[in-house]
């Protein structure tokens, strides 16, 4: 019995295309096609986005993120949609999440244009490089660091971004609606700002530009003056 | 050799009391402590109760486990679920089996006082005296939390438990797990499962202004008040109707939270964090089998959806079209069929197509994270689209999934999203039962 090879090369070569015709793709196996539920707000690596109200989070310190995304989903953080979307999401994989974000070197946006007087924006500046020794605040410098990259593993960066983003965290901080771990620096020095100030340091903030190393500096850098529950010792 | 001799008869008398010691302990016998359950009934007893997911409603958030006092919002004011550890003060600790079993079976607390149907006891009335037992040898065994009960804040009339006794009338059928001969055990206990302790039907079920479900229109689908998601109905192919399902994918469903169908967000995604990824293989598959069958028993005619009326305006369809290449064709492809099970398919998924279009357009609203579990330890999301997009872009591009790729779904108006917008973004499956009526502010579901 003589065999014919084309026969079966065609009956292969139809069963090859009607599985084509049902084939539903892939998601590719990586970090980035599983964080695409934060590209919306925060971009598709963290850039950032336009909208004010949203963060930049790419290449901030991955302790800080995951404290972020835990106080999130436990609640200490309030923003709905953040609660909702990180409530079935346990420690392991917002860890992995954070170490994402923070893993990424993207460029930083324009800062913004300096919206207050003169005079106002050099209060801001005055108070991220000296503070308000008279309220018993510290200098932002202290903590986030002289280019203010932030540092390792938990405190922020403040530079990239936008200025309505920052009062907004300030506020949430007096209003209780934002917490971090005991003891909470950054509720204990919103409480004290006034809301001149938080525009001013917010404003002031929001028009640096990247600075030349924009990364966070390496755990123990500079003494920290504050002991904060966010920034093991 | 003296001493080897010993050691064995040793052993082997060990052996043998240890033999006569194990049915004795089953029969509660009091030489080893006064009827303390078996560990393995407590053991039992802890699965059933994640079965049961008691811990959903029994445990407010941040709380202790099963100290109750979680805010159940519902049409007629809130209520507060109860302390169930064995406190004796505030707990179940002075309870005996009997009372656990008697609430469980009539809806009746120890002293006579009529339970809102908040507690499904319409669904755990199924459950049988043995499990019921297990869950309260295990609830016992837990460490006793000393937290008081909050008072139900109900506006009246509701808040007149008298009025429950017409409601029970109508609503409640007291009764027994009644397995059909017709089929087989597995069958059955899928059955048991799905109607008893997993009580599917508080939610799966439309229920009327009482907040009572009627037998006849048994999972078939109703949104849940106070959350406004929309429960689909499990009777219908063309809903959740999982008569077309492979019973792989109803089980990966139902216990990773992700299948090559679909994937859980809201508030069953709470029931598979909570509940049903404990489940076994042999439970789920149960579960599943039961499932694929109710289709059978109760498919309304075709509605006009079906018959593929509809139809959106070229505006709508350019503009959604041209949104969804922009903002979710990454993801779902550009026909439709995802990436499943990380980004699931659109086309032919009967959740896009179901008469009220509530879930669709929450979706895309709010996005979401399916739950993390065992068998999807790494969830993909999707992102919100309520920061970036206006009631009209979601009303065109959730109208144009539902008519595109041989979908026949309704398309949907600019109202619906705008009501949407608003609706709170609960991360609990509690909330449920009673709170199902469908004259308070929330847009009625078409089906029911």
């Amino acid at each position: 019995m003589r065999i014919r090879p084309r026969r079966w090369l065609l009956c292969v070569l139809a069963l090859m295309i009607a599985d084509a015709a049902h084939a539903q793709g892939t998601a590719p196996d990586t970090m980035a096609a599983r964080v695409q539920g934060c590209s919306t707000c925060h971009g598709k690596s963290g850039e950032g986005t336009p909208d004010q109200y949203f963060p930049r989070i790419a290449g901030k310190p991955a302790g800080y993120l995951f404290n972020q995304l835990r106080n999130f989903r436990d609640g200490q953080r309030s923003y709905p949609p953040m609660n909702y979307l990180l409530a079935y999401l346990h420690d392991d994989y917002l860890d992995e999440m954070a170490g994402f974000f923070a893993a990424q070197r993207i460029p930083f946006h324009a800062p913004e244009p300096g919206k207050l007087p003169p005079a106002q924006l050099q209060a801001g500046e005055q108070l991220v490089t000296r503070g308000d020794p008279a309220r018993g605040i510290p200098p932002c410098e202290a903590c986030h660091g002289p280019q203010l990259t932030g540092i390792e593993p938990g405190i922020p960066g403040l530079i990239g971004l936008h200025s309505r983003y920052i009062s907004a965290q300030l506020e949430a901080w007096r209003a209780g609606t934002r917490r971090a771990n005991a003891p909470d620096c950054m509720r204990d020095i919103a409480v004290r700002l006034t809301e001149a100030q938080i525009t001013q340091v917010a404003a002031w903030l929001a028009s640096r530009p990247a600075p030349a190393v924009p990364v966070p500096a390496a755990k123990g850098s500079w003494k920290t003056p504050l002991v904060c529950g966010s920034q093991p010792q | 050799m003296r001493v080897f001799l010993a050691s064995l008869l040793t052993i082997l008398c060990l052996a043998l009391l240890a033999m006569h010691i194990e049915p004795l302990r089953a029969q509660g016998a009091v030489f080893l402590g006064p009827q303390r359950p078996l560990d393995t009934t407590i053991k039992r007893g802890e699965y059933l109760a994640r079965v049961g997911d008691c811990v959903a409603c029994h445990t407010k958030h941040g709380g202790q486990q099963f100290a109750g006092g979680l805010p159940i919002p519902t049409p007629f004011g809130t209520l507060y679920s109860s302390n169930i550890t064995p406190d004796p003060d505030y707990g179940i600790g002075n309870w005996s089996a009997d009372d656990f079993y008697q609430m469980l079976h009539t809806g009746k607390s120890r002293d006579g006082t009529l339970l809102y149907p908040a507690m499904p006891f319409p669904a755990y009335t199924k459950i049988t005296r043995v499990d019921s037992d297990a869950i309260f040898a295990y609830l016992g065994s837990l460490k006793p939390i000393h937290e008081s009960n909050r008072e139900n804040e109900l506006r009246f009339p509701y808040s007149n438990r008298s009025l429950l006794i017409g409601w029970r009338l109508l609503y409640f059928r007291q009764g027994q797990f009644k397995p059909d001969p017709a089929h087989d055990a597995e069958w059955n206990r899928g059955a048991y499962l799905v109607e008893g302790l997993g009580h599917c039907a508080t939610c799966h079920t439309a229920i009327n202004a009482l907040g009572g479900s009627s037998e006849d229109k048994a999972f078939a689908g109703g949104l849940i008040p106070m959350q406004n998601w929309y429960a689909p109905s499990l009777t219908l192919n063309r809903e959740a109707g999982l008569g077309e399902w492979s019973l792989k994918d109803i089980s990966d469903l139902l216990r990773a939270g992700a299948s090559m169908r679909g994937a859980v967000y809201g508030p069953m995604a709470a029931v598979v964090h909570n509940s049903l990824q404990y489940l076994t293989d042999a439970d789920i598959r149960a579960m599943a089998v039961y499932l694929k069958t109710l289709p059978e028993k109760n498919e309304a005619p075709p509605t006009a959806a079906e018959s593929g009326a509809y139809q959106i305006s070229a505006r709508a369809l350019a503009h959604g079209s041209a949104l969804y290449t922009a903002q979710c064709a990454s993801c779902h492809e550009g026909n439709g069929r995802g990436m499943p099970p990380a980004y699931p398919p659109l086309a032919q998924n009967p959740s896009i197509q179901m008469e009220s279009a509530v879930n669709p357009i929450r979706m895309v609203l709010n996005g979401g994270y399916p739950p993390q579990t065992a068998g999807n330890p790494r969830p993909y999301g999707m992102p919100p689209f309520a920061q970036v997009m206006s009631d009209q872009d979601i009303a065109d591009v959730v109208s144009y999934i539902r008519v595109s790729w041989g979908n026949h779904g309704k398309p949907v108006t600019v109202e619906e999203v705008n009501t949407l917008r608003v609706a709170p973004l609960l991360d609990s499956s509690c909330s449920m039962g009673v709170a199902r009526g469908q004259r308070f502010p929330m847009r009625k579901p078409a089906v029911a």
